[in-house]
């Protein structure tokens, strides 16, 4: 893998000012364009089952209590107690101090315990603390750090405080996997949005993430596919596969195969997978298990048939 | 994971499909006196409908039925036509369904682009030239209709290219004797239907279908005041030659080899996108298709294997089928002549691809094909093929872009994309052709004016000035 040095702010700027633009009109276009792919039948039981397997299933309250986290990982490892071959989802994502809590609910299942850090959602901390959160989240068990970037040094235009961030919270990550999340919704511009994803993939993120969900607009189609075109190029380019996260806004199943599609005919089949493509959601679930219902039993169950995370 | 789409085909069973047609003269359905043909369905070959044919004889009913109602309908104050108008366009909006799936079982064109393009632009059309028909006085060119116009029009958007003539030509207060093409008649003589519908005064619109001879009656008749045509640049000439002498007022909207013009600065993703939509919109069955890439040498393999990545996702197959990117080749005839170029193409020197794409077995189809190493003096970068083929030049500097661009006999459109706002307007500024398409391409819009340079025609249609083509000179 080769991780450019990054000296100064001017190489940032001019390795990150050189890839080509994002033309907003066409971008929307594309996405709209995917989002009318029409997935039907076996291509949708296929479709439910992937984004069931692909969720990392949230909840970031200041609320959030014990038993709501043991609850929810109870239900990522068995979304529908009731029937045995729907998959169990990817993560649970919490904050780092319930880490430990999902940890012991997951336990070996194969679910990961993914954790925000670097002062969620805001990230408007010092280096020391973010790293602090980071490790403190590592050490309760977490395989996986959600992290925030800088929004500020990066519309700001330093960039260089973003990339030695990013590094040095990938190094405090250890052995875990580090989800760089951009909130798009503050970034503004496609533009930007590819510039940010190149700015984490080079600093050495495992994945790119839309948005905490704090923020409005979150995961749209059109930033997933600025996304996913960001991974595909550094593929290409750098020869390293990273993944993409869009979080937040997203709630049906609809929602969801719409996503799919745009893995399938932007970075392509070898994204779909839960190690490379998630959905950051929690509503979507159930929404997911009720369509899933729907195509093997010909009927639609009520609400209270799928249980509250 | 490998994703794989169900088939997901619209019902055809919202329209319904006589087994046979005739022409549509005064309002009413009758006999035509030609031998009746067939139209099919090109993506299974099957007959969808017998349809009648127009002789010389049916051609002056259906001009005198028009002559007649020309008195009534253009005594009209201009906010009563404006009425028929606006509930023809409702009624379109209301069965833009059965229209779609008509349009694609004639014309092969996938059901995802007579439902999200083709339709509505042709329901903005009627719409937009409805609120024209009480303000012709402030639209600068008089408010006097011609009479009748005899309009003959091409198979690629059968229903967009009648709305383009007939909306305008009502509007002024024109009636109109129109012919649809012949491999596609039927969206025409549906619309036929919703003008009864419409209850439109009888005369003021006549569907007569038929085969070349047909139309050169239509634009031939001695009582036919303007003549409109879209089509090849051959039969535009002949065209041309009939009516000089006359006094019908012509517009021809003929054939393009248009340029899609890449700079090095350009948005790619969105680039490639338009390469797509410029080429392979309607299998490539466009006018202004933009069936010349010229890509700046700087990036041209970078954005060609882009590109080729793009294809590769493309769905050929089903027309009726929501995922279906690309439909099947209008006709027998039309596939021979894109066989006969591209053969010429290889035969010429340049390289030819395709992505792995298998063709259905019954029906007309040929697969998205780029041509690389292309040159000015081939064949393929000079005459229209008029189906999902690419020609790429490249070209180092704006100038010679221009040049490439203008050097040919066509000029009915351009796209140029371009990051770069000062570039975008001097490369507008010297490109010959009608229609220049800014980071954009096979962009229609009913308030745009649109039509050619040189061999691609004269006249407009569209806009504040498609009015012209149907209105007397102030003198």
């Amino acid at each position: 893998m080769s991780i450019p040095t990054a000296s100064s702010n001017a190489s940032l700027r001019a390795s990150l000012h050189g890839l080509p633009g994002v033309d907003r009109v066409g971008a929307d276009a594309r996405a709209a364009g995917l989002g009318t792919r029409s997935i039907k039948t076996s291509a949708k039981r296929q479709a439910i089952d992937m984004a069931i397997s692909m969720v990392d299933l949230t909840t970031l309250e200041g609320a959030d209590t014990r038993g709501k986290v043991r609850a929810m990982c109870a239900k990522a490892v068995h979304p529908d107690p009731t029937d045995p071959t729907v998959p169990k989802v990817a993560a649970v994502c919490v904050y780092p101090d319930l880490v430990a809590e999902a940890r012991d609910v997951v336990g070996s299942s194969g679910v990961k315990v993914a954790s925000v850090a670097t002062a969620f959602p805001s990230g408007r901390s010092s280096l020391e603390v973010k790293v602090a959160d980071t490790a403190m989240a590592v050490a309760a068990g977490a395989d996986e750090i959600d992290m925030v970037i800088d929004r500020g040094a990066f519309l700001s235009g330093d960039y260089l405080k973003v990339f030695e961030e990013i590094q040095a919270i990938k190094e405090a990550c250890g052995e875990a996997h580090l989800k760089v999340i951009l909130e798009t919704g503050e970034l503004a511009t496609y533009d930007n949005v590819r510039r940010a994803s190149w700015l984490a993939m080079m600093a050495g993120g495992d994945f790119i993430k839309t948005s905490t969900g704090k923020v409005q607009p979150a995961a749209t189609l059109p930033v997933t596919l600025v996304m996913l075109e960001a991974v595909r190029d550094f593929r290409d380019r750098e020869g390293r596969m990273v993944g993409v996260k869009p979080a937040g806004g997203i709630r049906t199943t609809k929602d969801a195969i719409k996503m799919l599609v745009l893995v399938n005919e932007t970075a392509g089949p070898d994204w779909l997978d839960p190690d490379w493509f998630r959905l950051g959601a929690s509503s979507v679930l159930n929404d997911l298990l009720m369509q899933r219902q729907k195509l093997t039993t010909g009927r639609y169950a009520g609400p209270d048939y799928f249980t509250l995370d | 994971m490998i994703f794989e789409y169900a088939p997901a085909p619209e019902s055809r069973d919202v329209v319904d499909i006589r087994p046979s047609y005739g022409l549509f003269i005064n309002g009413e359905f009758v006999d035509g006196s030609g031998t009746p043909f067939k139209t099919v369905n090109p993506a299974s070959e099957e007959t969808l409908a017998e349809v009648a044919a127009a002789t010389e004889a049916d051609v002056d009913r259906a001009v005198q039925a028009a002559r007649k109602a020309f008195g009534v309908w253009s005594a009209l104050p201009g906010s009563e036509r404006a009425k028929y108008l606006f509930r023809i366009a409702r009624i379109i909006q209301e069965r833009a369904r059965e229209l779609a799936v008509l349009e694609s079982l004639d014309n092969g064109k996938p059901i995802k682009e007579s439902r999200d393009v083709d339709l509505p632009l042709v329901a903005a059309h009627f719409f937009y030239y409805a609120g024209w028909a009480d303000k012709l006085q402030y639209a600068g060119y008089g408010t006097t209709p011609l009479g009748v116009a005899g309009q003959v029009i091409p198979w690629n958007f059968p229903l967009l290219m009648l709305a383009w003539k007939i909306a305008p030509a009502l509007a002024c207060g024109n009636t109109v004797v129109l012919k649809p093409a012949e491999t596609t008649p039927l969206t025409a003589l549906l619309f036929a239907e919703i003008c009864q519908q419409a209850d439109l005064p009888p005369g003021v619109v006549n569907i007569v279908t038929g085969a070349g001879d047909t139309g050169a009656a239509v634009v031939g008749h001695p009582d036919v005041d303007k003549v409109a045509f879209t089509g090849s640049t051959e039969v535009g000439r002949l065209i041309a030659k009939s009516v000089a002498g006359t006094n019908k007022k012509v517009t021809l909207e003929l054939g393009g080899k248009a340029a899609n013009i890449v700079f090095d600065d350009a948005a790619i993703d969105q680039a490639v996108e338009g390469i797509v939509t410029g080429i392979f919109f309607n299998q490539g069955h466009v006018c202004c298709a933009g069936s010349r890439l010229l890509v700046q040498e700087s990036i041209a393999e970078e954005l060609l294997s882009s590109l080729k990545r793009r294809l590769s996702t493309l769905r050929l197959g089903d027309p009726l089928d929501k995922n279906t990117d690309i439909g099947a080749i209008n006709s027998a005839a039309q596939l021979a002549k894109i066989r006969e170029l591209s053969e010429a193409g290889e035969a010429e020197g340049a390289s030819r691809w395709s992505p792995a794409c298998p063709l259905p077995d019954k029906g007309f189809w040929f697969p998205p094909t780029v041509f690389t190493g292309v040159s000015q003096s081939h064949r393929i970068a000079r005459e229209e093929i008029f189906g999902p083929v690419l020609s790429v030049l490249t070209f180092r500097t704006p100038a010679e872009a221009v040049e490439k661009a203008n050097n040919t006999p066509y000029g009915l459109s351009a796209g140029v994309w371009t990051e770069k706002a000062s570039r975008m307007l001097w490369m507008a500024n010297r490109l010959r052709a009608g229609v220049v398409w800014s980071n954009t391409f096979n962009k229609f819009d009913p308030t745009s004016p649109f039509g050619g340079y040189k061999e691609s025609g004269y006249g407009r249609e569209g806009g504040r000035h498609g009015l012209e083509a149907y209105l007397k000179e102030i003198s």
